[in-house]
């Protein structure tokens, strides 16, 4: 039978996967954040959490990370569904790699435009949210931009606790056809165009946290 | 009047400031009256910038007392190298403000909300109250015109007028200049002083100035002191430090600088 036939269920498979991607991303990006900003701001107790928290996702291998959500955590009383459990694994990663992104492009604002803040008598978070965080934004957006393609990338692995992404489909349909070219070179195809698309959208995002800075804006007569 | 203008607003008594093991101040006196224009001179590293930075809040120092309009910069059980609450260093903080010689604008802020932004958020000022005075300030600078611009496309000369702008947008009793025209183009240090030499005819407003413009420093303050390692090795009326002064040191420093 001609792998064509199949399309629909690749076509399944690519949705589930972009749904898991960015729900990851947006969730990973609030996690960034929280644990990012804890780690500049949040005094010993809370710096430290983060830390073990960014530490201890980044020092795991992402699929026995994904087995002990799906296959361990259940034993101790908690389970989720098979798609929740991916999204939160797979956010809780980039999560941990965002955490460092957004620590490291906080603590690079220059000392003189916080002591200009203080000058200015801002309390810390107002120096925070007004003054370095907007200006750390666009240090951050490039290596953003490569976590989202890389949360993209390592999203395949979820079809490994049964989740029917665009992987598990082509190797569903592999099974039946044995057509391992075309599908695989179809699917190859898929994963990139969606992270053309994941670029894309990048760059538009970075267009506008960039307003003013890089590239200012000439003000409107 | 007359009262105001003796009253000290600023009095550092015996004031010592070390960086680990390098003491930078010792034993370091010095009073400043309401509504003073103070000038400070000296050479590289003898301390000028550390005494204005701690009258800023943004250094520490260690042992002695400074107070500001009759404020103790130390609490009595305060904590922390500035041992005082952040609380009581945000209290002082309403009586200063800075200029610096980098300028220190908010590069992501337009001119308009780089002065703007402070009053709005800190002292709760309304936004149409706020605009109104930031733009009235502007004006003042000579830059109202470029409110909607961003720092990135203005001169140095026209970033450091903001700056003034912005830190006056903020009513301090005390301002302190470190070194305002040091980064700017010779062609552009005419533009920001002239902005100062208006500020020093303003009675209430005390003024500490670094400059190596010495000229201005002689037309435009009451006191000039000269620094040298950490001690104010003379102080006293321009034309006094200028026209004769005592000390070899400051002969020495004056020569090599109007050379
Ligand atoms: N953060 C710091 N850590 C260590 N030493 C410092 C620090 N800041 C200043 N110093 C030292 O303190 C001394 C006084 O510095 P300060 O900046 O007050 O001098 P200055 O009179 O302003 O000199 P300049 O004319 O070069 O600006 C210098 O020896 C300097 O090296
Ligand atoms: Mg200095």
């Amino acid at each position: 039978m001609d792998w064509t036939a199949y399309l629909p269920m690749l076509w399944q498979g690519a949705f589930v996967t972009m749904t898991i991607t960015l729900a990851s991303i947006a969730v990973g990006a609030v996690l960034a954040f929280v644990f990012g900003i804890m780690r500049v701001e949040g005094g010993p107790i809370l710096s430290t959490i983060a830390l073990c928290y960014t530490e201890v996702f980044r020092g795991t291998s992402l699929l026995v990370q994904l087995f002990w959500f799906y296959y361990a955590l259940p034993l101790v009383g908690l389970s989720f569904d098979p798609i929740t459990t991916g999204i939160l694994v797979l956010a809780a990663h980039a999560g941990g790699y965002g955490a460092e992104i957004v620590r490291g492009a906080l603590s690079s604002v220059s000392t003189q435009q916080l002591e200009a803040a203080r000058a200015l008598n801002f309390s810390r978070l107002q120096t925070l949210f007004r003054v370095s965080l907007p200006q750390a934004i666009v240090e951050m957006m490039p290596a953003f931009g490569n976590l989202a393609i890389e949360t993209l990338k390592l999203s395949s692995l979820v079809s490994l606790i049964s989740i029917a992404d665009l992987t598990f489909a082509a190797q569903s349909i592999r099974n039946i056809t044995l057509d391992s070219t075309s599908i695989y070179s179809i699917t190859l195809l898929c994963y990139f165009a969606m992270s053309l698309v994941l670029m894309v959208a990048i760059r538009v995002v970075e267009r506008l946290v960039r307003r003013g800075q890089a590239f200012p804006q000439m003000p409107r007569s | 009047m007359t009262e105001d203008n003796t009253a000290p607003i600023i009095e550092f008594s015996n004031v010592a400031k070390r960086f680990g093991p390098l003491t930078v101040l010792d034993d370091f006196n010095f009073t400043v009256r309401k509504g003073e224009k103070v000038t400070l001179i000296g050479p590289s590293g003898s301390g000028k910038s550390t005494v204005l930075r701690i009258l800023m809040t943004l250094e520490p120092f260690q042992d002695g007392r400074l107070t500001l309009s009759g404020m103790s910069y130390h609490e009595p059980n305060g904590k922390g190298p500035f041992k005082a609450s952040e609380r009581h260093l945000r209290q002082i903080r309403t009586h200063v403000g800075m200029v610096f010689q980098s300028f220190n604008l908010f590069p992501h802020m337009t001119v308009l909300r780089n002065v703007v932004e402070a009053p709005l958020r800190v002292l709760g000022i309304a936004r149409a109250e706020a605009e109104c005075r930031a733009l009235q300030l502007l004006d003042m600078v000579g830059l109202a015109d470029k409110k909607d611009f961003y720092p990135s496309q203005l001169s140095g000369g026209q970033q450091q007028r903001v700056a003034i702008a912005r830190a006056l947008a903020m009513r301090p009793r005390v301002l302190l200049f470190d070194e305002p025209t040091s980064a700017l183009d010779p062609q552009l240090v005419g533009e920001v002083l002239s902005v100062i030499r208006g500020l020093a005819h303003e009675h209430d407003l005390t003024m500490l100035l670094v400059t190596h413009e010495m000229r201005f420093a002689r037309e435009v303050s009451d006191r000039v002191c000269f620094f040298d390692k950490g001690r104010i090795c003379e102080q006293g009326a321009p034309d006094e430090i200028f026209g004769a002064p005592r000390e070899a040191r400051t002969r020495e420093f004056l020569s090599s600088v109007l050379a």
